[in-house]
């Protein structure tokens, strides 16, 4: 019995593995896509139909590029750096409940990877771990323009990290747990949290828009100012591997704002679709199963609004980044964790 | 298994922590920290503290070290920095003297020891749970918790007025 | 401002709905080889050295095109037709080589109008694609004669 679940959870794994690698595989054919759709353009449509197989070229480019170690660059660290920001990327999707259990037999099968109870805390230590591939890339090129990238990412992440704790703050104080498992539970049907705390998920989209480093707060590669900033003397696979790691925190991000305050695996009358079926076992895995789809179909909105926005707003100015960040979103978390506050005592008051 | 674990997290913590004095390169020493700290999260998460391990790292690893590593990018660390430091005949007696004595203390401290060894009995595996932590901190702790806030909040307070701008000082 | 304004987000939403419009508009890309543009009747485009209704070729080298190209880009050797070539060149007289460079060619058609002989066109549904070098676009004889009808195997 236990070796099942054993293997199960590595096949699990595997496939959560397999999944993001795909889905960010993905998210550069349709970012392009995107993009040449906004601009009136079609965008890669040679290799293959549609030109699905473009991100195939791509990597198979990517990966007969040359490459190049600038001389004076350090370059254990300079290897390292990539490494890390893939590593930590794809580190990040382990916890986040893709769905409900799956009754095989006798034995029932959760669609998450590790079921810890900081599943949360876990998220946001891994991510916040993110920003050393980048600095340690961009200081071991030894270029100025890729030092900047650095400090600029570093500086950005801990400074948005701050708002980005203090708005989760609030989903805690109503869930009661840190266990995404658990919060994902507790939005059954259409009880999504994003009813309770639009103000808090508004603080964390700008936040996650600031950790991915995607426009408007793309800073740190900017190219205009910075020549791609951190990755400026990247080439080959290895800057595939930043740009890699970038759309997987895209999808980890959509993720965890999936699961947070849109409900996760659950939609509007699940309970009705359960109950129709006269086999339990069958209407709990019809329900996984469409919960499933909705879980990716949640993702897959917010991946596509990431890049809507992307290709809608200009980048910030810098001083403008830093007065965002903590003159108006950590002074907003904390007022909606006071409301959250107020809210969940009155309710407590009034209901008891 | 979790002895094994035990030992080896802990020769990595103390290689880590011996490689961050040992290296030259202080971008080096920094990513040592890191590993050190990661080892530690290991360690409470052996003990099956989970919050702890999580805020460790979040804390020093997330956001410590990557301000410890932002100021260190800024220092000139091609140059050659051992070479200017004054190597005189005193400061090599007052290093031996002062590691001697630190030797001292710790064998001292550490001679009459004894590990403490909890009831098995009475023993709660679940006080390192986030729960649990929470509850103590907020009901038994509560004095000590709420000072360290406004500890926080005076430093906070301290960095703004050194970091303030003055009136009529050109920055940049 | 008003407090909308300094919010930023109601400009924001607005942005966002013009690049959705933009989104599902139909694009105005043309996917060149597949489809081509609506071409109008008298569009010049690559020369042609016609054949009469027999298959032989109607130049007879007597240089007018040359002299009327504004652009210099014609030139050509003359030869005298001999005994048994009588299919291949209709007048005495025929072009030995006969080159066009696309690179200073500027489709003004002005050979057209030229030619007493009717023997060079400007084809409406072709153009000189784009090649890698220079040399390459100095159109000989070998691909600008009308091929024969006859021994065309498509």
């Amino acid at each position: 019995m236990d070796s099942v679940l054993l293997i199960y959870k590595g096949i699990y794994i595997l496939a959560i593995f397999g999944i993001s690698l795909l889905i960010a595989t993905y998210s550069t054919y349709f970012e392009r896509k995107i993009a040449a759709f906004i601009q009136d353009r079609v965008g890669p449509n040679r290799a293959g139909p549609m030109g699905l197989l473009q991100p195939l070229a791509d990597a198979g480019k990517l990966f007969f590029k040359e490459e190049f170690i600038p001389a004076k660059a350090n370059k254990t660290l300079f290897i390292l750096g990539p490494g890390i920001a893939m590593l930590v990327a794809a580190m990040s999707s382990a916890v986040i409940p893709f769905g409900d259990t799956l009754i095989i037999g006798e034995t029932s099968f959760d669609l998450i990877a590790i079921d810890v109870n900081i599943g949360i805390l876990y998220i946001f230590g891994v991510v916040s771990l993110g920003v050393y591939g980048l600095m340690i890339g961009g200081w071991a090129s030894n270029n100025k323009f890729s030092l900047l990238g650095a400090i600029r990412a570093a500086s950005q992440n801990i400074s948005y990290e701050l708002a980005m704790g203090l708005s989760l703050i609030a989903v805690l104080m109503l869930s009661g747990s840190l266990s995404l498992k658990v919060i994902a539970e507790q939005q059954a049907g259409f009880n999504w949290n994003i009813w309770y705390q639009p103000l808090g998920f508004l603080i964390f989209l700008i936040c996650a828009f600031a950790e991915t480093n995607r426009t408007p707060f793309d800073l740190p590669e900017s190219e205009a100012e910075l020549i791609g900033g951190y990755h400026t003397e990247y080439s080959s696979m290895k800057l595939g591997m930043y740009l890699f790691a970038e759309y997987i925190n895209i999808f980890v991000v959509s993720a965890v704002m999936a699961t947070l305050y849109f409900g996760a695996y659950n939609f509007p009358f699940m309970e009705n679709l359960r109950n129709a079926f006269d086999d339990p076992v069958l209407g709990n895995n019809v329900v996984t199963i469409i919960g499933v789809a909705v879980m990716f179909a949640k993702i897959f909105a917010f991946i596509f609004f990431f890049m809507w926005v992307r290709w809608t707003l200009p980048r910030f100015r810098y001083d403008q980044l830093m007065k965002l960040g903590w003159n108006i979103l950590i002074p907003l978390s904390i007022l909606n964790i006071l409301l959250t506050g107020g809210g969940i005592l009155l309710y407590e008051y009034f209901t008891k | 298994m979790t002895e094994s674990l035990f030992f080896f997290f802990a020769s990595l913590t103390l290689l880590c922590a011996v490689m961050v004095v040992v290296s030259k390169n202080p971008v080096y020493s920094v990513i040592f920290l890191i590993l050190t700290f990661f080892s530690i999260s290991a360690h409470y998460i052996l003990l099956n503290a989970q919050f702890l391990a999580a805020v460790n790292i979040i804390v020093y690893a997330g956001a410590i070290m990557v301000l410890f590593l932002f100021v260190l990018m800024f220092i000139n660390t091609g140059k050659n920095v051992e070479s200017t430091l004054k190597k005189n005949v005193l400061a090599k007696i007052a290093g031996t003297v002062a590691g001697g004595l630190l030797f001292t203390i710790v064998v001292a401290a550490l001679k009459d020891v004894t590990l403490g060894h909890p009831d098995p009995a009475t023993f709660n595996s679940q006080v390192g749970m986030v729960e649990n932590l929470g509850k103590v901190l907020f009901t038994k702790y509560m004095l000590p918790f709420q000072l360290v806030a406004v500890l926080f909040l005076v430093s906070m307070v301290g960095a703004v007025m050194i970091g303030k701008r003055e009136a009529g000082e050109q920055n940049f | 401002m008003t407090l909308a304004e300094r919010m930023y987000l109601p400009a924001i939403a607005q942005g966002l709905g013009i690049t959705i419009k933009h989104f599902f508009k139909k694009k105005a890309t043309i996917n060149y080889p597949e489809e081509t543009r609506q071409r109008s009747d008298i569009w010049r485009g690559l020369h042609v050295l016609k054949r009469d209704e027999n298959g032989a070729e109607r130049c007879t080298a007597c240089g007018l095109c040359a002299v009327a190209c504004p652009a210099e880009a014609i030139t050509m050797t003359a030869g005298e037709r001999k005994k048994g070539e009588e299919h291949l060149y209709r007048e005495e007289k025929y072009a030995v080589t006969y080159e066009v460079n696309m690179l200073r060619c500027i489709f003004c058609g002005l050979c057209e109008e030229a030619c007493p002989k009717a023997a060079i066109f400007l084809q409406d549904d072709k153009i000189a694609p784009a090649r890698y070098e220079r040399d390459e676009f100095i159109y000989g004889k070998d691909r600008l004669v009308e091929p024969l009808k006859t021994t065309e195997t498509k």
